[in-house]
């Protein structure tokens, strides 16, 4: 059993009591909700004459079904206008602040709760949605939850949940020109396997991890999903610290930032922690990685081979097969000049400032591809307007990309943005399960943001370190 | 209200054989289909994707056949439910007719989703469930008896040992399984710790 860790001392924190399921019931530090996954668990609590028990501690946005592209109300998509409506209308009844898309800061859920500086190190934070991750960023333990536990925790603000083992992945060196945080995150889910963290909290340390900043960390931890942990951290530090002072919570209540300090500084694993598992990963042998296949584990070095599916452990072979078949690729080829037809810059994984910075760098002076259909669609209304403070709307709009309105859009398809047909996307989103960009038949290559960019204006999967040095020669 | 949670000691019915590893929710109901405010009517779409082709036409599916169409236990792989945290999918598989699940291993949010509607998930080795599956396509109409108090799974002449995670055998069990009833009653400890933490100054 783990000791000292990062996730002990926040378990240990928010414990109410033991169940006699033997699980434990957690208060969970902030809550937050969205259209997709709450109405169900509202509805429930009517059912049974209940009322939300903390509305302070949840709070709500619309990031899955809203457009990109014309935001006026009623939305056209009637199942969507309805999804909104019933959203308002129970955070109206509650209590609960809503970041809705005329606040200015409407945005991916796990986009604005950093934005905002509702996510803070050592809290508990729980959301119907599996990239909930995310938070963990921020040395937050927080996990994703399904809508039965959302309704048990606008009910008690608590959560019944098993304690897990944790395994400190620690990626030592320094990362290459051209390699992200996205590229450490698709390597480890290579190495360990799509389901090789069920059971585990991972805790992700070591020199290419601290000195990542908070973007990139985020980037990790909101993967740690599907590398089958429900939740991932990184210890504060003064990044992170650095990082919060910034946000709209602490600059409104700038005392609360000393207040805080010590007990984020308690929280932190102690130097001899002990862990259930450590895995080590040198940060200075990688290079970006994309996926050839359906599952994020499927995932190769831009230079190196595609795996002959009976090179693969026996259990990941028929996978494999039909995944190759789905995509079209041949073993033993790598994935560069694998051909796209639309790239997507977005998701709560990659669509922050960083994110969008880098990949403009990418792009400027540089066209979209003929027969490419490329958007941007930032994470957050927030992080849309700095960008255009910046021009870098200017840039992507220039080179022929669409600029689109803050939401998930492309990620999982389920407003207008999908693909069509078998067409096949560089995505800097989370997940390449078929289906999963809204055409059965669409094939999605995940990648990191410049190498979305990159993908964008060649038409191919490029190995972006090349296009840089054509462009500087 | 806690007396009116059913304690469920076993699932038993007829089986239903979903083969492959890392079978994701966006399978089990892909998105377009979470457009709704209620569960209600999930039922038929659950694995649409898989079971129609674009014309809505049915294709080569183990739930589109007639012989697997009572089934209440679903014998599946690896990685089972993996992906997002939607409760639609078990609600989908749920309303669809499905008791419980025997699978190699399950994505831990999907398990935790259908412990919240009283499915067992249980797990046996790989080869225990290729024989299952296999069964199960000779025999569709026979039962499979899903003992989730003492761990075995009996199907024909057979009874296999299989695992059940201890809280989700204590819960379904001794009929805890619906948590908000029980965590509520505790509301005062919840208010004490609220006000313990360093963070919550509301
Ligand atoms: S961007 Fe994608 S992964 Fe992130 S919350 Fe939205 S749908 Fe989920």
């Amino acid at each position: 059993m783990s000791e000292g860790t990062l996730y002990d001392k926040v378990w240990e924190e928010h414990t109410v009591s033991e169940l006699p399921t033997g699980q434990t019931q957690l208060f969970c530090g902030l809550h937050l909700i969205h259209e997709v996954t709450s109405p169900q668990a509202f509805g429930m609590l009517q059912e049974r004459d209940l009322e939300v028990a903390y509305p302070n501690r949840t709070h709500a946005t619309v990031d899955h079904i809203v457009p990109t592209s014309d935001q006026s109300r009623p939305f056209r998509d009637d199942a969507a206008e309805e999804m909104m409506a019933e959203l308002e209308q129970n955070v109206r009844d509650a209590g609960i602040n809503f970041s809705d898309p005329t606040s200015g800061e409407q945005g991916i859920v796990h986009v604005i709760g950093p934005e905002k500086g509702l996510t803070q190190p050592g809290m508990t934070i729980v959301c119907g949605d599996s990239h909930t991750s995310t938070h963990g960023a921020f040395g937050a333990l927080a996990f994703g939850i399904g809508t039965s536990q959302i309704r048990d925790v606008l009910a008690t603000q608590t959560v019944a949940m098993e304690k897990k083992k944790v395994r400190k992945i620690e990626v030592t060196g320094e990362l290459g020109p051209g390699v992200e945080a996205k590229d450490v995150i698709l390597e480890i889910i290579r190495r360990l396997g799509t389901e090789g963290g069920v059971g585990y909290v991972y805790e992700y340390a070591g020199e290419a991890i601290e000195n990542l900043d908070m973007e990139g960390r985020m980037s990790i931890c909101n993967m740690s999903i599907e590398g089958g942990a429900r939740a991932g951290y990184v210890n504060p530090d003064e990044t992170t610290y650095d990082w919060l002072k910034e946000t709209e919570y602490f600059q409104e209540n700038p005392e609360r930032f000393d207040e805080l300090k010590p007990y984020w500084e308690s929280i932190r694993s102690d130097e001899d922690a002990e862990y259930d598992d450590v895995v080590t990963i040198d940060g200075s042998e990688l290079e970006p990685v994309v996926t050839w296949g359906t599952t994020p584990g499927q995932g190769v070095g831009i230079t190196q081979p595609i795996p002959a599916p009976e090179d693969l452990p026996e259990e990941k072979q028929d996978t494999a097969r039909m995944a190759q078949e789905h995509m079209g690729v041949t073993p033993g080829e790598t994935m560069e000049g694998y051909e796209i037809d639309v790239a997507f810059l977005g998701s709560c994984t990659n669509a922050r400032m960083p994110d969008l910075r880098r990949a403009a760098g990418v792009v400027e002076g540089r066209q979209v591809a003929d027969g490419v259909r490329a958007m941007v669609v930032p994470g957050s209304q927030r992080v849309k307007a700095a960008a255009e403070a910046e021009g870098l709307d200017e840039i992507f709009k220039e080179a022929g990309f669409e600029w689109r309105e803050a939401g998930c859009s492309m990620c999982l398809g389920m407003n207008e943005d999908q693909l069509e047909g078998d067409e096949a996307s560089a995505s800097s989103s989370n997940r390449n399960f078929i289906g999963r960009q809204g055409s059965k038949d669409g094939r999605t290559v995940l990648m990191n943001p410049r190498m979305v960019a990159a993908a964008a204006v060649t038409g191919h999967v490029t190995d972006v370190r090349e296009l840089k040095e054509v462009s500087v020669a | 209200m806690t007396d009116e949670i059913p304690e469920i000691d076993s699932a038993s019915g007829s089986g239903v054989p979903i083969r492959g590893n890392d079978i994701d929710t966006d399978q089990i109901i892909p998105a377009r289909f979470m457009k709704v405010v209620t569960f209600d009517g999930l039922g038929e779409f659950a694995f649409f994707d898989q079971r129609y082709d674009e014309n809505d036409e049915p294709k080569d599916h183990p739930m589109n056949e007639p012989q697997f169409q009572d089934a209440a236990i679903m014998v599946v792989n690896a990685n089972f439910g993996c992906g997002s945290s939607r409760e639609h999918a078990p609600q989908a598989l749920m309303r669809w007719g499905i008791d419980a699940i025997i699978g190699e291993s399950f994505a831990e949010i999907f398990a935790g989703n259908c412990l919240a509607l009283g499915i067992p998930t249980v797990t046996a080795d790989h080869d225990t469930i290729t024989e299952l599956q296999d069964w199960v396509d000779e025999h569709p109409d026979a039962d499979i008896d899903v003992d989730v108090e003492n761990e075995t799974v009996t199907y024909g002449e057979k009874t296999v040992d299989v695992t059940v995670d201890d809280a989700q055998r204590k819960a379904l069990t001794e009929g805890v399984w619906d948590t908000t009833a029980l965590m509520k009653s505790n509301a005062d400890a919840v208010a004490e710790k609220a006000a313990s933490l360093p963070y919550v100054d509301d």
